[in-house]
């Protein structure tokens, strides 16, 4: 079998992944911040150690500014649905995932003032559309890191000037880029980093996380949800702490200790080398496809602009088609459709059939590669 | 000996505390927060009294937000 789908969620995962989630149950099996005893406390210390390495790998300066979620969609919606009111403005870009498209359609429906700037048929974005988008209501620029669709990566560090001269805060969708791509939260000037576990960052799935820059005022952000949190439990009302406004009910702990495995296990490769590794499967499958008659690849074809991603097509086949296939008679695990992104897809060109997309991913060898681009070619022939 | 007791608005602060105190040498213990002084966060973290200059200026310096300093 070869998966190819390590942009939906990373498979397999390193052992070191799988041992700490049945090791923390062992050994540290309490209710992190509930109770006062040995393994209550020792919960709480992995929670607490998996903190400040996250404040470390993306180099953010405050471990209590580092808020776990179930994923990256609950990160954006914190901030999305916290922060924005009514006549606010928000500036995003037509290559965006659901997970930002949605919470921000339904808050346009009541009164939020949403702009989309539109992206290039290879998912770029020209900044001087974001600059004029901005205007001195804009609260807020939400923007993907990379896309879904395409691996475009977009520039980050040159989109946050822009919403910062406005007054407007950044957050930046970065799910498929943490731990694929060097992410440095202070260089970059992000204010706002969502990224889930799952995915480059070898943990397991149900856990992620929002880093918030010591410059955003937290104290006009509500909190999703409300609830115990082991802290002022005299009260019935929510604390205004930190991390504890923003994390309520008992938190998985179990993810937690796998995503630090995970996050070890990336740093102990080191991202660049990663991502060289991926850039170099990446080229040679675009290579590959862009060889093949009747085989249309999205994006910029450039690894160096993208992450590990290739989306295609095949003239009048059914990309549904394509992937069962694949699947079935070749055992390669793709994703095909609009991969919750219809909006990427409207950008690129392929809304509403969608595109077959491969996603090589840690465990990927360049012989899987050159298998899969036999097997699109047999494919694209027949 | 005497000891003293330090209670924070989050665990995760007192896990910070903890982490920081031990580097250092401290000879401290992360006890259930004692319920004559609050109910604020489940854990506590304890000293000895002897200390409480030090402990106090080490949080300080890190900006570690204290609830507030009891002697036990």
């Amino acid at each position: 079998m070869i998966y190819l789908d390590n942009a939906a969620t990373s498979w397999p995962k390193p052992r070191e992944v799988l041992k700490a989630m049945t090791d923390v149950l062992e050994r540290a099996g309490g209710n992190p911040g509930r109770s006062g005893h040995l393994l209550s406390i020792e919960a709480a210390r992995v929670m607490y150690r998996t903190r400040e390495y996250i404040a470390n790998f993306f180099n953010s300066s405050d471990p209590m500014r580092v808020i776990f979620t179930i994923n990256a969609t609950h990160a954006i919606n914190i901030v999305i649905r916290g922060l924005l009111k009514p006549g606010d403005r928000v500036v995003t870009s037509s290559m965006e995932h659901n997970a930002v498209m949605r919470p921000l359609r339904d808050l346009q429906k009541r009164g939020l003032d949403l702009h989309v700037v539109p992206c290039t048929s290879d998912g770029c974005l020209d900044l001087e559309d974001v600059s004029q988008a901005v205007n001195a209501n804009t609260r807020l620029v939400v923007i993907n890191h990379a896309s879904n669709v395409v691996g475009t990566l977009l520039p980050i560090a040159e989109i946050a000037p822009i919403a910062h001269s406005a007054g407007a805060y950044i957050l930046v969708d970065a799910a498929q880029t943490a731990g694929a791509v060097p992410i440095d939260v202070q260089a970059m000037k992000i204010d706002l980093l969502a990224f889930t576990g799952h995915k480059s960052l070898m943990g397991p799935p149900g856990i992620g996380g929002l880093i918030i820059g010591d410059n955003v005022d937290t104290s006009i952000i509500k909190p999703l949800m409300r609830g115990g949190t082991g802290s002022q439990s005299e009260l019935e009302e929510h604390p205004e702490y930190l991390p504890d406004k923003f994390e309520s009910g008992t938190p998985n702990i179990v993810g937690v200790a796998g995503l630090y495995a995970g996050m070890q296990w990336v740093m102990g490769r080191g991202i660049d080398t990663i991502w060289s590794r991926e850039k170099e499967l990446t080229r040679v499958l675009i290579v590959g496809l862009k060889n093949i008659p009747g085989v249309k690849a999205y994006g910029t074809l450039d690894p160096e602009k993208s992450t590990a991603i290739v989306s295609f097509t095949i003239a009048d086949r059914r990309v549904s088609e394509l992937g069962l296939r694949l699947d079935e008679e070749f055992g390669i695990l793709s994703r095909v459709g609009l991969h919750c992104a219809p909006a990427a897809h409207k950008s690129i060109g392929s809304f509403p059939e969608g595109t077959v997309r491969l996603a090589p991913g840690m465990f990927t060898t360049m012989n899987d590669i050159k298998r899969t681009i036999q097997a699109i070619e047999s494919l694209a022939h027949l | 000996m005497k000891y003293g007791v330090v209670l924070f608005h989050t665990t995760s602060a007192v896990m910070r505390a903890e982490k920081l105190l031990l580097e250092k040498g401290y000879s401290i213990k992360l006890i259930p927060t004692p319920r004559q002084f609050s109910s604020d966060c489940g854990i506590a973290l304890r000293f000895y009294w002897t200390q409480c200059e030090q402990v106090k200026s080490i949080l300080d310096a890190v900006s570690v937000e204290i609830d507030a300093i009891h002697q036990m």
